[in-house]
């Protein structure tokens, strides 16, 4: 293996350009003649458009054009991607999403009108001048009365607030009722899994551009996954053709989640674009991201744990509310589904599950996958229930892991929740954590912090989680409506060096350095000659772009696949050289030898044979070195986990400090384990973040109380301990050509019942019986537990 | 509109600008100095700082037209004078101190100003001054490691050469 193969820990190339500040972000690209956009968005919840009048707004100096809902009424919906049949078979409820608001707002933020300027200024000061009559109507902001009490609707037109009443598995309701009736032992836990709001520090902005002279339409956003925005606008939205639509995504500057879904702004610019013949060009503020990009998590839960007397599990059973906000955003119907009760089985051997999940509109901004999407609630719900459990039962919370875990003998393993894990070593992680974290130090720590007044607590946790959601013909059958493959093209050029077009997008995942150390590897050649191309529509081949930790373990797949076919052309090109046949050529470290002789080629030489084919079986080998692979999963990936925190609890004020947090993960493969750290460590601050500080909280009237960075408290460098990461415990994806399962959520899956664990067992050392504290575990809702 | 000089990266520059236009604004839109990111509406994220006449300032709360014949640094302006990365945008490389690389900016002139002050800062000093600079990425980490790095402090390395 060259250096820079798989397994170096390989420094980003892409760091030059963004450590010098020639990185290239959507609100950096200006096209000659650009207008400004700027967006009227609604201050009410709830209300009844009656009238929006831009007369005025369109006299001011410098405006172009003004839009409301009105001009966009012929057009079609912003869909969800994934059908849901309720229980009873109904399929789910789909309200129609449009570019900007029509009849009514239905959150606050919801867009009703733009203005397009010649300057962004002028555009913001003509969207005051726009007269809007909005009757404000009551709000459905809390899920539970919006269930109970569907007197006020979100949409009138669906005559519920229930999006859909889902099942999982619905054929095992009954006997996983009768197991926790007939149990020893039935431990019950309602919590809250809070609302968060994404934040990726890059806001949200989209360029439109129209050529009048070829009718082609070109689309800059910040994307997770260009293709699709492309599709949802082609074939959903604006009906503009596929091959008349680029959609590109520049350098984005982080999404978890957020990117990954077509915004009504998108279309907006493009419609404006061809209506203006000038590019047009948006860019959010941070109070419209926080008004207007998908929130996360929001789940109200109800949780039940049956297990015999010495702890064994007999059934997990939860109820579940989860917030979908005012819209079904892309992947809405999917996170707190299909990405959550499937989960629900946990590391365990558990006979039977049932998860009911209802999905509630509510006039809020709509709720989508972020960062771990569903898997962190069900990670939440199950290792919260178990530490209680264990508390009840007064089983050590490792001895009660450790009982019910699936044992590395016992894979492929089908679960109770109706996954099949292909591989893992739970017992081996466990067992490493006991170590790495020093258990048997905890005492004297605890001791150390008690002198200075402090209560410690150890939480521990163990995930498993799934990635890498495929395969399309399964999922095809659960109501996905797209296909979960992904695709490379491999093209060696004609002096050996090679350009690699991807369907996944690094949005800060380092794919331009990781992606060509797996072709560097495969092909013995300097990775320093292997480039990456993404995030252009028209370079790329289509792929479903990067989220759920998805981008090595199915696109990386893709690039895998495209390689061997490359190899296995080459081969051919190689024997005819070599004038042997091409059974008898072997390669290794880039260089075809015929067997057991020294008679080689270099790679090298063979690609300039492949595109300078004068002496060249024409006839029987195509001229060039380029192929392509779409590579469908066979199943998800199931990385794991066991993560273990200490937090001192201030008993005076009840803010709590992470002392230390430390994550062992199974991630198969590692192809960069630098970059796969950097990975990890960055959802621990997420996942901390909602365990401490985050929340996405609204008043009563749908008002947004935390929409700025003043009050809704990001993670800083002082709120973060150092963190413990290990990857070195891998066992394979046995399914995946490279082994890989995806390293991209875990940390903030594995977190935040780490740190309530740990809070909630520092209470109980000091004497304090409190079974729950819901996140983000602040200092006042400690300190109201500890004096009831 | 008035016609505002600054000494940018070494260089006087010059822009006409509203008297509500804001030096980072100036910075990206007049002066095409995209490097310098903006991240939030309320002062709070970071990445936009550069450094006034020596001093770390958040460029989208000071008004350009205060700032006639200031002396700026941006990102820009950072790397050796042949190009290559200076120590604390190599030390970011080398501990893997980015990811998206949109707070990076920010993050790398706070560093500049904080190891001026102070050349050899306990890590506990390096996350306290770091509180006006999100990163919704690393979690910090590599940041931490990169900065400690740099002071000449030895930190774990990440990075292969
Ligand atoms: S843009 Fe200046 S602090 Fe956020
Ligand atoms: S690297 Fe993305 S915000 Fe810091």
């Amino acid at each position: 293996m060259p250096d820079g193969g798989i397994g170096a820990p390989t420094k980003r190339r892409e760091d030059t350009r963004f450590l010098t500040g020639r990185g290239k972000y959507t609100d950096d690209i200006t096209p000659q003649n650009t207008s400004y956009c700027a967006f009227a968005r609604s201050q009410v919840a709830n209300g009844k458009i009656n009238s929006i009048d831009t007369s005025q707004a369109t006299k001011m100096p410098g405006v172009l054009a003004a839009f409301t809902g009105e001009d966009f009424v012929e057009v079609g919906s912003n869909p969800a991607g994934w059908l849901i049949n309720s229980r009873d078979g109904e399929p789910m409820k789909e309200p129609k999403r449009p570019v900007l608001a029509h009849g009514k707002v239905r959150h606050v933020g919801d867009a009703y009108a733009a203005v397009v300027a010649e300057t962004l200024e002028q555009a913001m000061d003509a969207v005051e001048a726009i007269e809007a009559d909005i009757d404000e109507l009551d709000a459905v902001v809390d899920m539970a009365s919006a269930v109970a009490d569907p007197g006020t609707l979100v949409h009138d037109e669906i005559e519920t607030n229930i999006c859909f009443d889902w099942g999982w598995i619905e054929d095992n309701r009954a006997a996983t009722d009768e197991a926790i009736k007939n149990a020893p032992h039935v431990t019950t836990l309602e919590l809250v899994n809070n609302r968060l709001v994404p934040n990726a520090l890059e806001p949200r902005a989209s360029i439109g551009e129209y050529d009048p002279g070829t009718g082609d339409y070109k689309l800059t956003t910040t994307s997770q996954n260009p293709h699709l925005s492309r599709l949802l606008v082609s074939a959903f939205v604006l009906g503009i053709p596929e091959n008349k639509l680029t959609v590109l995504a520049p350098d984005v500057g982080g999404g978890f989640g957020s990117k990954i879904y077509h915004y009504g702004e998108e279309a907006l610019v493009l419609a404006a674009a061809k209506k203006l013949g000038r590019p047009v060009k948006w860019t959010a503020t941070r109070t419209e991201s926080f008004l207007s990009d998908a929130h996360g998590r929001d789940h109200v839960t109800k949780i039940e744990l049956a297990c015999e007397k010495d702890g064994s599990f007999i059934a997990f059973r939860t109820e579940t509310l989860a917030n979908v906000g005012a819209y079904l955003s892309n992947f809405s119907t999917a996170t707190p589904t299909f990405l959550h009760g499937t989960l629900m089985a946990g590391n365990y051997t558990v006979p039977n599950v049932y998860v009911n999940v209802k999905a509630v509109f509510t006039n809020t901004a709509p709720v989508d996958a972020y960062r771990g999407a569903g898997r962190p609630e069900a990670t939440f719900s199950l290792e919260r229930v178990i530490d209680k459990c264990a508390r009840e039962l007064g089983i050590d919370p490792v001895e009660i892991r450790r009982k019910n875990f699936i044992k590395k003998d016992q894979y492929p393993f089908a679960t109770a929740a109706g996954l099949e894990y292909d591989s893992g070593d739970y017992d081996a992680l466990m067992d490493g954590l006991e170590k790495v974290a020093d258990f048997a130090g905890f005492e004297a720590r605890r001791a150390a912090s008690a002198k200075e007044g402090k209560l410690r607590g150890l939480g521990i946790n163990s995930y498993v989680e799934a990635c890498g959601i495929a395969p399309s013909n399964l999922v095809g059958i659960l109501g996905a409506r797209v296909g979960l493959y992904d695709a490379a093209t491999v093209r060696v050029n004609p002096t050996g060096n090679i350009s690699v077009m991807v369907g996944a997008h690094s949005h800060g995942q380092g794919h331009e350095t990781a992606f060509p150390q797996i072709v560097a590897d495969m092909l013995g050649v300097d990775a320093q000659t292997v480039d990456i191309v993404h995030g252009d529509t028209s370079k790329i081949p289509f792929g479903m772009g990067t989220y759920g930790s998805r981008s090595l373990a199915v696109c990386g797949s893709a690039v895998f696949r495209a390689t061997e076919k490359v190899i296995r052309k080459a081969t051919l090109i190689a024997a005819h050289m070599l004038e042997d046949s091409p059974e008898n050529i072997e390669f290794s470290d880039g260089v075809f030898a015929i067997k057991g002789t020294n008679k080689t080629v270099g790679f090298g030489d063979v690609a300039l044979k492949a595109y300078i084919p004068h002496d060249y079986p024409i006839d029987a080998i195509e001229p060039g070195l380029e192929e392509t692979a779409f590579y469908d999963p066979a199943n998800f990936t199931y990385p794991s986990g066991a993560y273990a925190s200490e937090v001192e609890v201030d008993p005076e004020t009840g803010k709590v400090t992470v002392c230390s947090m430390v994550a062992l993960d199974d991630f198969g493969v590692v192809v960069n384990p630098m970059i796969v750290t950097g990975q990890v460590e960055g959802g621990l601050a997420q996942g901390i973040g909602q365990a401490l500080l985050e929340n996405g909280v609204y008043d009563e009237n749908g008002q947004l109380l935390s929409g700025s960075f003043m009050d809704y408290a990001m993670p800083r460098a002082d709120d973060l301990p150092s963190f413990v990461v290990d990857h070195s415990n891998e066992t394979r994806c046995t399914h995946n050509p490279i082994g890989s399962k995806g390293c991209g959520e875990a940390g903030a899956i594995g977190s935040p019942p780490t740190i309530v664990n740990a809070v909630v067992d520092a209470l109980a050392r000091g004497g304090h019986d409190v079974d729950h504290i819901d996140m983000p575990v602040s200092p006042s809702r400690v300190w109201a537990a500890m004096n009831p | 509109m008035p016609k505002i000089t600054m000494n940018i990266n070494g260089r006087d520059m010059s822009a006409e600008v509203e008297n509500r236009t804001l030096l980072a604004t100036m910075l990206r839109e007049k002066l095409h100095l995209k490097g310098t990111h903006v991240g939030c509406d309320t002062s709070q994220c970071g990445a936009c700082v550069v450094h006034v006449n020596g001093k770390a300032v958040k460029s989208c709360t000071i008004f350009a037209s205060e700032l006639d014949g200031a002396t700026v640094d941006t990102i820009e302006g950072q790397a050796n004078t042949d190009g290559s990365l200076n120590v604390i945008q190599q030390a970011f490389q080398d501990h893997h101190g980015l990811q998206c690389g949109f707070c990076t900016p920010g993050m790398v002139m706070s560093a500049a100003a904080l190891l001026k002050d102070n050349p050899k800062p306990s890590e506990a000093e390096v996350r306290e001054y770091l509180e006006g600079n999100i990163c919704r990425c690393t979690g910090y980490q590599g940041i931490v490691n990169a900065i400690m790095a740099a002071s000449g402090q030895d930190v774990p390395s990440v990075a292969a050469e």
